[in-house]
């Protein structure tokens, strides 16, 4: 068994509106000279700290604890999940 | 009768709402404290508004997986009445007892302040007593208030008649304008304002009459007044 961290990030689907990420957008980066930028998006990051055999065990585990727990709402958010030894 | 008035951490208006059932409406309520089990001849619960676990990860969530709420779901199925108010409706949403999401304001911001509700479902343990239409002012105090569904849940919400409140006017962009909805059976209620803050003359500088209809209508469901 090896211990890993398991990076959670939940985020808004797309076309679920993000409105805190288009003020820091609109209202900040876009107001300074960083034209290049077009969108920003919010995300909420949980790292999970676990012991498991390799690193795609400790990912599925972690995706299932999210999905049994509703750790993120599956109507409006999706989940990308990535563990590092 | 019985109303029980579920306390999680981080609940805050679970005071209110016993003042408003025990001192102006007279019924016997008690609170019970979220590790606790629900009795089974309960006649209705309510689920009141605060922050539960400090709305951490999501306002909610957390307060879904209390013990009590597997209950809450016995007596759901069982057809009792159940009303969520506020975050009692975030609690609600979140453990699948009724649809959709409540997502941050539009604005981010915390709203508090005076709304105008239209009555869009009489068909409820807690409507019965309102006309269609009928407006309700009453106050909101909430930061994820914004309730959302996609287009599919919304076309299945009004052909089931499950929309219960919306919103006179926009007020945080939720999905057609809604402020509160019932499960498909109509007995689980939530909405997101306050009616405990708005059935006192006292405190509501408009009309307190609307209001209170909501528990009139508890008061006629459950044989208490007709």
């Amino acid at each position: 068994m090896a211990t890993f961290t398991v990076h959670v990030t939940i985020e808004n689907k797309p076309g679920i509106s993000d409105p805190e990420g288009d003020t820091i957008l609109n209202d900040l980066v876009l107001k300074g000279t960083h034209k290049t930028v077009s969108k920003i998006k919010t995300a909420q990051m949980l790292k999970f700290t676990i012991k498991e055999k390799d690193k795609k065990t400790a990912e599925k585990k972690v995706q299932e604890i999210c999905d049994e727990l509703r750790i993120y709402n599956p109507m409006v958010s999706k989940v990308t999940i990535e563990a590092f030894s | 009768m019985k109303v029980g008035v579920v306390v999680f951490p981080g609940s805050n208006c679970d005071r209110d709402m016993f003042h408003v059932l025990t001192d102006v409406f007279h019924l016997d309520a008690q609170y019970y404290w979220h590790e606790k089990s629900l009795p089974k001849n309960i006649d209705a619960v309510v689920l009141p508004g605060g922050f539960s676990y400090g709305d951490r990860l999501r306002a909610g969530v957390i307060a879904a997986h209390s013990p009590i709420i597997q209950d809450v779901q016995k007596l759901a199925k069982k057809g009792i009445p159940i009303l969520g108010v506020c975050n009692g409706f975030q609690i609600l949403v979140e453990s699948g007892l009724l649809p959709g999401v409540l997502l941050k304001n539009n604005s981010l911001n915390f709203m508090c302040q005076w709304t105008n509700l239209i009555v869009e479902n009489n068909n409820t343990p807690f409507t019965s007593q309102f006309k269609l239409n009928q407006k309700i002012p009453i106050p909101i105090a909430n930061g994820e208030g914004r309730y959302y569904v996609d287009d599919d849940t919304l076309k299945s919400l009004r052909k089931k008649n499950q929309i219960v409140f919306r919103y006179e006017t926009v007020v945080n962009g939720s999905s057609d304008r809604i402020a509160g909805v019932c499960n498909e059976d109509g007995n689980v209620v939530g909405m997101m304002p306050h009616p405990e803050r708005a059935v006192e003359s006292e405190i509501n500088p408009i009309d307190n009459k609307p209001s209170s209809l909501i528990f009139e209508s508890l008061l006629t469901t459950v044989g208490v007044k007709n």
